[in-house]
């Protein structure tokens, strides 16, 4: 081990942690019902572990990192564990660590006794999940990654269940589970093509295997459906909406700040990494898939009732962001255009870290109100400022983040993405030349519904009055609570205002992939992407400006309005006499977009007349996928599985025939 | 083709006798007759094996016989008659298909092990050649012993005749397994009737009747 230790320092330290992950996890199981033990203990240790993984893949970004291998001792005889620690792998594992801890510390206040799985057991399945996570970034053939992936699968489906004893959540948890199931088929299956017949597992005999284009194709849309499945890409996304609201809030908040980024990890290392160019069309396709996903997913996150169905759908379209950037690198790969790609890339990469850091926190910042309130429908909250001011004031960095505002981090990311595909004149295609810059009006799109989403999210949650009387009484997150959402706030802050460190971070990672890195321009204050004379822009600047003209306006109001100021009710126009039902809802306000997309839902609802006595308004909003695609799927399953129990007689003396036959059908064929 | 010795000539004989056991069995109805044409089965894998163990030298061979005399002339017979006046078995119910179809299909099947042994047959280079067909159509009959019987203890007679078929295939053709493997096996067998017998009971408390199709109601719709 020491000859190994000093050839990989770091590869063997983030597999130490995952290993402490792993032992956080077991004395979990210590005193499985002792919450101090567990929450106070366990999960601080977990995230100081978080750290260290973060930590770890920070130094494996370092510009003198050259990429590490090992070969575990662990594995089948004479088909041992690879591991791999090279950029993309540490950039992945910074995001795991440093979102990872954050949510650790979260937990650390969250997890009450009484609620489902015994906190023991919870946190067993919660630093599994988390180790099984790491483990995907760091494996190096296709035999440990798809053990670390299905064990991945399987910790999030028992977290997801943790509320077993409802109908609703086993119902969501299995859905999740045949989704999963599905998706890892084709990753199999796509490993499978990627050998060549060597029947290599490593990675780097995939890497060095010559296929034929037709095959290559093959492999990449395996990959595709594969990690699509798990990314949660329209049509595949359905079990996301499903499965994220039904989970305990950090886990959701792990499953969609982290566990979607296992699949984006999985598709950049195969279609990038491990292929080495391939037509244009890839990309296209991605590309398509990307924009339509990121637009369903804005437009039901627009119409939604629940707020973690909200967040879930707001995630499909962040997911749709990423892997239509993913889908623009590899248009440019596929005519060299290595710097663009690498402009693509950055995107995504950034991306996929923002929305690690802002749906973490908005998840989290749910969990807290619902354990404050009992309530998760919207209809229900409002006016919770007042009495959570912490939690209301994170929700708020993070709302603004995530809709893409300056000087947050999630603008830097979306510019780049824009910035990018302003540049897709440059593609020596014609046809894609027109193309492709329809994409930034959809991403435009996509943004701007995302930004009216969040204002809905925050205003009815957060302002106006409290809808429930019982409102009145909900307390603020405990401080273990506040560290977790503050430190994700910061990371989200802190994206913003340096966003040319994460260009030049995210270069060692482009660098590796495609072989060019985006420059962050001649002046250290300012990211200029293309060209200084193009577009610019400075995060550290915007900052500057902003709280110097917030400032000064606040000096002026103070000034000229000195004791005019008063309180009044919130919404009030001028009516005294309004009740908080007369606020405006969280249906109201998606009505506008649910009449513009309205052939995009199914929607069922009941207008009462206006003479009712006793009125009544119900509307249910359903996916039209699910109609379209899976039931008739599932019916088609069904009849099949129906044909096949024929065999099951349940006679002995025909299923002694069946191994008869096979038995003599199996000496023919030696014959 | 030299002319076969005397040796190779009754062990010919005695695998005939075996393949005619086998028929016997397959057409045979009483329980009671079903033991003695197993044990009868035993007695020729006996002399089989030590006319093998004395023409071609092999020592190990002695030992193999001595275990099957122990164990398929005496040991298991007794078990299963035992077995048979504890649970008051006397005949077993009319086959699934009838006695003169299954000889057809039996016969079929005989041809088959034929035809399927004689690439095997002709690379052979032991005393013994046509011996291996025989000893695939007593496995094949056992196995359409097995399928065609309605009561749990004729299919485990139908197991123990289709093992002697494996055994003499193994004996005839390559002088018998290691001598660890054969051990293995004979003591699976004798556990294997052990927990049959043990299932026998649990059954007949069940559904009053070692018959088989009584299980069918198991099944969930």
């Amino acid at each position: 081990m020491n000859e190994l230790a000093t050839a990989a320092p770091t590869a063997v330290v983030v597999l130490g942690l995952v290993g402490a992950w792993l032992l956080v996890g077991g004395l979990g199981l210590l005193r499985p019902n002792a919450v101090g033990w567990v929450a106070r203990v366990l999960f601080p240790l977990g995230a100081l572990i978080g750290l260290g993984v973060a930590a770890a893949g920070v130094a494996a970004l370092l510009p003198a990192f050259a990429p590490q291998r090992l070969v575990l001792p662990l594995g089948l005889p004479d088909l041992p564990f690879h591991v791999r620690l090279d950029a993309l792998s540490g950039f992945f594992l910074a995001l795991l660590g440093s979102a990872g801890a954050g949510i650790s510390i979260f937990s650390a206040g969250y997890f009450r006794a009484g609620e489902g799985t015994a906190p023991g057991l919870l946190c067993l399945q919660y630093h599994v999940f988390l180790a099984s996570m790491a483990m995907v970034m760091l494996a190096d053939d296709a035999y440990l990654f798809m053990v670390a992936w299905e064990t991945m699968a399987l910790s999030s489906y028992f977290l997801v269940t943790t509320q077993h004893r409802l109908p609703e959540i086993r119902r969501a948890g299995f859905l999740y589970l045949l989704m999963a199931h599905v998706g890892a088929l084709g990753i199999l299956l796509c490993f499978g093509v990627l050998h060549g017949g060597s029947w290599e597992m490593t990675f780097d005999a995939m890497r060095a295997s010559t296929l034929a284009p037709f095959w290559m194709s093959v492999a990449f849309l395996l990959a595709l459906f594969g990690f699509g499945t798990k990314a949660g890409l329209v049509p595949l996304h359905v079990w996301l909406p499903e499965a994220h609201p039904a989970a305990p809030s950090p886990v959701s908040a792990m499953m969609s700040g982290l566990m979607l980024k296992t699949a984006v990890y999985g598709l950049l290392r195969v279609s990038l990494d491990m292929l080495p160019g391939g037509p244009w069309w890839w990309g296209l396709l991605t590309l398509a898939l990307g924009l339509g996903t990121a637009l369903y997913g804005v437009i039901f996150a627009t119409v939604q009732t629940d707020m973690k169905r909200l967040l879930a759908y707001s995630s499909i379209e962040n997911i749709g962001l990423i892997v239509a950037g993913i889908g623009l690198a590899l248009v440019f790969r596929s005519f060299e255009l290595r710097v663009l790609a690498a402009l693509a890339l950055t995107a995504v990469l950034i991306h996929a870290f923002n929305h690690a850091l802002f749906k973490s926190l908005l998840f989290l910042a749910t969990g807290s109100v619902m354990h404050a309130t009992g309530e998760r429908s919207l209809g229900k909250l409002g006016g919770l400022i007042r009495r959570m001011p912490w939690v209301a004031a994170f929700a708020l960095i993070g709302s603004l983040a995530i809709a893409g505002l300056p000087p947050l981090n999630g603008f830097v990311s979306e510019w780049l993405l824009l910035q990018t595909f302003l540049q897709t004149p440059r593609i020596p295609h014609a046809f894609l030349n027109m193309i492709v810059p329809l994409g930034a009006a959809v991403i435009s799109l996509a943004a701007a519904l995302a930004g009216y989403v969040m204002v809905k999210f925050y205003g009815v949650i957060f302002l106006g009055k409290h809808r429930e009387s019982s409102l009145a009484a909900a307390r603020d997150a405990s401080w273990l609570e506040r560290i977790g959402l503050a430190w994700l706030a910061l990371g989200c802050v802190l994206v913003g205002a340096f966003p040319q460190v994460a260009l030049d971070v995210a270069g060692r990672v482009t660098q590796a992939l495609v072989g060019a890195t985006v420059q962050r321009g001649p002046s250290p204050w300012w990211m200029a992407p293309v060209a200084a004379n193009q577009a610019s822009y400075s995060g550290l600047w915007y900052w500057v400006g902003l709280l110097l003209a917030t400032g000064a306006t606040y000096l002026l109001v103070r000034a000229f309005y000195r004791g005019r100021t008063r309180r009044t009710a919130q919404w009030d126009c001028g009516y005294p006499w309004q009740t908080p039902r007369m606020q405006d809802s969280a249906e109201g306000f998606g009505q506008p977009i649910r009449h513009l997309f309205g052939p995009v839902f199914k929607i069922e609802r009941e207008v009462p007349l206006p003479t009712d006595a006793a009125p009544k308004y119900r509307i249910q909003i359903e996916d039209r996928f699910w109609a379209a695609c899976y039931q008739p799927l599932g019916r088609l399953l069904q009849r099949i599985t129906e044909r096949m129990a024929v065999l099951q007689g349940g006679r002995l003396a025909v299923y002694l025939l069946y191994s008869f036959l096979t038995l003599i059908f199996l000496l023919v064929c030696v014959l | 083709m030299p002319a076969p010795t005397f040796a190779t000539q009754v062990l010919q004989t005695l695998a005939g006798a075996l393949l005619l056991i086998s028929f016997a069995m397959l057409a045979e109805r009483r329980s009671r007759r079903l033991v003695t044409l197993l044990i009868w089965q035993g007695v020729v894998l006996v002399t089989s094996t030590l006319l093998v163990a004395v023409t071609a030298q092999q020592p190990h061979l002695f030992f193999s016989a001595a275990l099957t005399l122990a164990l398929k002339v005496g040991v298991l017979p007794w078990i299963l008659l035992r077995l048979m006046r504890r649970l008051g078995i006397e005949r077993d119910n009319e086959p699934l298909v009838n006695v003169p179809t299954l000889m057809l299909v039996g016969l079929g099947l005989v041809v088959f092990a034929f035809g399927l042994a004689q690439p095997i047959t002709a690379l052979a280079t032991t005393v013994i050649r046509q011996t291996l067909g025989i000893a695939l159509a007593v496995i094949l009959l056992a196995l359409l012993m097995i399928l065609a019987r309605r009561k749990a203890f004729t299919q485990v007679i139908g197991f123990l005749a289709l093992e002697n078929g494996l055994f003499f295939a193994a004996t005839t053709t390559t002088y018998g397994m290691p001598m660890v493997v054969e051990l293995g096996i004979a003591l699976d067998v004798l556990v294997g009737v052990f927990i049959f017998g043990v299932f026998f009971f649990h059954i007949r408390e069940q559904f009053d009747s070692l018959d088989l199709h009584h299980l069918e109601t198991l099944k969930e719709d």
